[in-house]
């Protein structure tokens, strides 16, 4: 509870609870459609080894995941830097040991576990099916089919999501989320 | 034993944690204190506060950590009160 505490602190002085959010929902907007568009390609191709197609998606959520913490860090550690050099030139002291030193050396951290957490896991939930289908477990549809719609479902929650942080009615923002997940199914489906 | 009533102090902070947030966390250096923070001016980047503190027994030291900790400076102690057994004594600094 006190690093909870302590991590709440550092994401408020530093004003960046805002930028996880928007980075959680880019990133893991990022890995849905990339998982939606992968699936959709082995779908139109008719790919049956699902062997396959689960190491070749989970390859993909991996990278995903290695790129959103690696690139978010570098970003933010640069930033958080910069912020911290401002404020003890305006403070004329050093702030290594304050909350703020602390939040500079935390927060690129917290955040990049954020953007590479919110492609991994999108994509595994996407997955999910895939994996149930190797394991013997019954699905209702097509093991494909059943993953296209968790991403579609992933998509449209994500835009759940942005219409609460927004103030817009949720089945709105879900839509146009929705809409996206839709146009890029067409697109690759006009590579068949 | 000699026990520390009283203080005010001259704190130079950056703008977060903001005024209330400061005081929780100089409140929480001792069981019963009470703590008044007033803004007194206010730059791009920094505020200068009068933060009054009081309570039956203050640790000085702990109150100057939390500034510390909140990214804050100590530029002066304005006024003080202490007391030795019973009775209660003034100053200023």
């Amino acid at each position: 509870m006190q690093w909870l505490h302590r991590a709440r602190l550092w994401l408020d002085i530093t004003r960046s609870r805002g930028i996880a959010r928007r980075y959680f929902v880019v990133n893991g907007f990022d890995g849905a459609l990339t998982m939606l568009g992968l699936i959709m390609g082995f779908t139109i191709s008719g790919a049956s080894d699902l062997v396959v197609v689960l190491n070749a998606c989970l390859g993909a959520a991996i990278a995903l995941g290695v790129s959103g913490v690696s690139s978010a860090y570098v970003s933010e550690a640069a930033e958080r830097r910069k912020a911290l050099a401002e404020l003890e030139a305006a403070m004329g002291k050093d702030l290594g040991g304050s909350a703020h030193g602390h939040a500079a050396r935390w927060v690129p951290l917290l955040i990049a576990l954020v953007n590479g957490a919110a492609p991994l896991f999108i994509s595994l939930f996407i997955l999910l099916p895939l994996w149930l289908a190797r394991a013997g477990v019954p699905l209702p549809w097509l093991p494909l089919h059943t993953a296209l719609g968790c991403a579609v479902v992933a998509v449209f929650l994500l835009g759940v999501f942005l219409g609460r942080v927004s103030g817009q009615h949720w089945l709105r923002s879900g839509l146009q989320t929705l809409f996206i997940a839709l146009l890029t199914m067409g697109l690759v489906w006009l590579l068949e | 034993m000699i026990n520390v009533k009283r203080l005010v102090l001259d704190v130079l902070k950056p703008h977060h944690p903001n005024a209330l947030e400061f005081a929780h966390a100089v409140a929480a250096t001792s069981p019963d204190c009470r703590v008044q923070v007033t803004v007194l001016e206010v730059d791009e980047k920094t505020e200068t506060l009068k933060v009054e503190v009081t309570g039956s027994a203050l640790d000085f030291e702990r109150v100057h950590e939390a500034i510390g900790q909140c990214g804050g400076s100590l530029h002066s102690i304005d006024e003080v009160e202490v007391c030795s057994g019973g009775s209660g004594g003034s100053g200023g600094a």
